[in-house]
């Protein structure tokens, strides 16, 4: 019946605008796989670099320190900030192309609610983590860091892909996980922010991603 | 029963006026621009849409400046939820009925 088609296609469109206008739907699963990437390139840095220089914790989890050639809290600051930097750009890259692709609007009041929800915890664990770096407390920088993204993921998953929320949770898991044992924190940060992610991002890529290319 | 074509109201036959109840039953203020690229139509199209919703007091408007430019912001009314929500009841209704 004609009407009755009519009311269908008016539902199944109010359905789409009131998804589209709430939540921020170009986020690119490719930008996930890019992120574990850096990640584990970060991490693996670490590693070496804890290797070379012969660091390690004593029994009340303080770094001895070695004869290292660059301060080891500028260090880890420095590799922390260069992994971040770089994953947000290519979430940047990737998400903008897409949002492009399906000719969504990219920056919209969307995007900005979920940026806040997702910086206020992030940042607050970021600035956390350069406070206990330079009070020495390194051990507790990499559970931190964890929980406080996976905090962050969680609080975003309102504003964007519900699959975000898995991902924090999973991200918070981790972190606790890194708490308890702490002496394997570096394995569970490149387990967190670089096997995770990369998980995440195929998954996501896989089902929203290809049939937008498919398509053109 | 109740005829459910009773729920369906006239100010939402439109696709744009559907539409702009749509984004704004999920959101607070939306700016006119914003609208306007959610929906994807014209200036006129949507200012003479959204008059109609006004002047039936389903949504009200904000005006304010931001850098000495002019910025209008709607918002839907408790009464504009109401009617919204008894239309898209009353559209499900008509759907159950007629499969």
């Amino acid at each position: 019946m004609n009407s009755t088609h009519k009311h269908f296609e008016d539902i199944s469109e109010i359905r789409q605008i009131m998804e589209r206008s709430t939540r921020f739907l170009s986020l690119s699963g490719l930008s996930g796989v890019f992120a574990g990437i850096f990640a584990l390139a970060g991490t693996l840095a670490a590693w070496g670099y804890l290797q070379e220089n012969g660091l390690y914790y004593d029994e009340n989890y303080l770094l001895v320190q070695g004869d290292a050639p660059i301060a080891p809290r500028l260090f880890f600051i420095l590799d922390a900030g260069i992994v971040l930097v770089l994953a947000l750009a290519s979430a940047v890259f990737f998400s903008y192309r897409k949002a492009k692709r399906e000719s969504l609007p990219f920056w919209s009041p969307v995007l900005k609610r979920l940026l806040f929800n997702l910086l206020v915890p992030l940042a607050t664990g970021g600035i956390l983590s350069i406070i206990l770096i330079w009070q020495n407390h390194l051990n507790l920088v990499a559970p931190l860091t964890l929980i406080f993204y996976g905090i962050a993921l969680v609080n975003a998953g309102k504003f964007t892909n519900r699959e975000i929320i898995a991902l924090g949770i999973a991200e918070i898991v981790f972190g606790l996980a890194a708490t308890v044992w702490q002496a394997y924190g570096i394995w569970f940060w490149a387990g967190g922010f670089g096997l995770l992610h990369i998980i995440y991002g195929i998954a996501l890529y896989y089902k929203y991603d290809c049939k937008v290319e498919t398509h053109g | 029963m109740d005829n459910p074509i009773r729920g369906l109201h006239k100010q939402f036959e439109s696709r744009v006026r559907l539409g702009v109840m749509s984004v704004l039953v999920v959101n607070d203020w939306v700016d006119f621009n914003s609208l306007k690229d959610m929906l994807e139509i014209t200036d006129g199209n949507l200012a003479s849409h959204i008059k109609a919703l006004e002047a039936e007091q389903l949504i009200e408007v904000r005006k304010e400046f931001i850098k000495r430019k002019p910025r209008t912001s709607y918002r839907v009314t408790p009464l504009g939820r109401l009617k919204f929500r008894e239309h898209l009841d009353a559209l499900e209704a008509l759907l159950i009925q007629k499969p």
